[in-house]
């Protein structure tokens, strides 16, 4: 066949193995198709370490209590035991070195979450001592009467 | 006699010829495709129970912090849906703001039902199945979502190129956009805290138990053994994704 019939298809031929060529320089050694085949693992490995180096921001309520001992054992004894201690002070991350200062959620829609009455059966939450918002000294803080950490009425102290 | 100008075509034509196939062919190698594999077993797995749940958010808020997800934004990893079925047959759903601040009212979707008027009621936490066969891996062109040897579904963010292929393809419906690094995001079931040992914030902020994490392969493990043993239920079973969370005391209006 004559040359400039061919001269086209050389060019095509050479631009797709310039592609090719790239392409394995660009993509990564450790992308490749792993434990279930093509249709399910076909990725880039190292992105597992990426995401297992992700920080770590909550540390629990563990974390918290060889520092404040009083707090984490007089809570102990309540029934907000159960509630984790960045549920309501912000995730420690690195504290105490940083952030040095943790915020509290003192305020009223953080107690309503569970304590506002609602009458649903098949739910756990009909079970919880609840108030009714409207009717419960409406507009002032659940903190003012009540101490998170020693939530019944008997533990206040004035 | 051989010409210089030959000579560099064919020592050209020869290189490239070499190369292609070293460089491109490389991805379908069968002796690489188990070479890789993991012989001590894991399987994550997630149990969620809707009676124990009780509607306070505390999980949707610990996931939105912990994986840094714009508090704000209304996208979220988690939610939990509250569901009211009225004695007339009607239901109730709605999950506001992803009810990242709880629910406090008893105002389902907007509207106001009477105590008596409610036949059952109860709220249902949602996030990524991880599914045994996800559909949001198989549809991603590049290989950026895939599946790890434990079973979680990763999303590469330096490969996603945001074509939104994987948020079409999930049945549930738990995938979005990142407002932040514009890619497919979703539950990784807090990857980063399960391979340290840690549970995932969700199931360390809830106070009731509601959200359990597992090594479901691990004979010994609780998440599995009550998998194995109780009544279990997952979402949209008919299609076929095998979704690894598991749900207990899931009636038949959850979809
Ligand atoms: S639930 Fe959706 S996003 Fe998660 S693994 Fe299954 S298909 Fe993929
Ligand atoms: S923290 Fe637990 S009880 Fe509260 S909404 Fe989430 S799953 Fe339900």
């Amino acid at each position: 066949m004559k040359s400039h019939v061919l001269r086209p298809l050389y060019v095509v031929i050479g631009i797709i193995a310039l592609v090719l060529i790239i392409r394995g320089f660009i993509v990564p050694k450790d992308f490749g198709v792993y434990d279930r085949g093509y249709m399910y693992s076909w990725y880039r490995k190292s992105n597992e370490d990426e995401w297992k180096a992700f920080k770590v921001k909550h540390r629990s309520s563990e974390y918290c209590k060889d520092c404040h001992t009083d707090k984490y054992s007089s809570i102990m004894q309540t029934p907000h035991a159960i509630i984790q201690c960045e549920n309501c002070h912000d995730p420690a991350i690195d504290h105490p070195e940083n952030p040095p200062k943790l915020s509290i959620n003192k305020s009223r829609e953080q107690c309503l979450r569970c304590h506002s009455y609602l009458p649903y059966p098949t739910s756990n939450r009909a079970n919880i001592k609840a108030i009714d918002p409207d009717n419960h000294n409406p507009d002032i803080e659940c903190v003012m009467c009540h101490n998170p950490h020693k939530p019944s009425l008997e533990g206040f102290k004035k | 006699m051989i010409t210089r100008r030959d000579f560099i075509k064919y020592s050209l034509q020869g290189a490239a010829a070499i190369a292609i196939p070293a460089l491109t062919i490389e991805i379908l190698n069968p002796s690489k495709l188990f070479a890789s594999k993991d012989t001590k077993k894991v399987r994550w797995g997630f149990l969620v129970d809707t009676q124990k749940c009780v509607g306070c958010g505390f999980c949707v808020r610990a996931c939105k912090l912990e994986n840094e997800v714009p508090y704000d934004a209304n996208v979220s990893r988690t939610w939990v849906e509250r569901y009211v079925v009225t004695k007339d047959g009607r239901v109730l759903t709605d999950s506001p703001k992803a009810a990242r601040d709880g629910f406090t009212r008893n105002d389902p979707a907007g509207i106001n039902i009477k105590k008596g008027d409610i036949e059952k009621a109860f709220f249902v936490p949602k996030l990524c199945n991880q599914c045994e066969n996800p559909p949001c891996v198989q549809v991603c062109p590049v290989g950026a979502t895939y599946q790890a040897s434990d079973g979680v579904v990763l999303v590469d963010r330096k490969w996603c190129i945001g074509c939104g292929y994987c948020i079409m393809a999930c049945p549930y419906g738990v995938r979005f956009f990142h407002p932040v690094y514009r890619t497919a995001e979703k539950c990784n079931f807090c990857y980063h805290r399960i391979t340290k040992g840690m549970k995932t914030a969700c199931v360390q902020a809830c106070p009731f138990g509601a959200r359990l994490i597992g090594n479901i392969s691990d004979p010994n493990d609780e998440v599995g053994r009550i998998i194995r043993t109780e009544r279990v239920t997952v979402l949209k079973d008919e299609y076929g994704t095998k979704p690894q969370v598991y749900y207990r005391g899931l009636s038949k209006e959850v979809r």
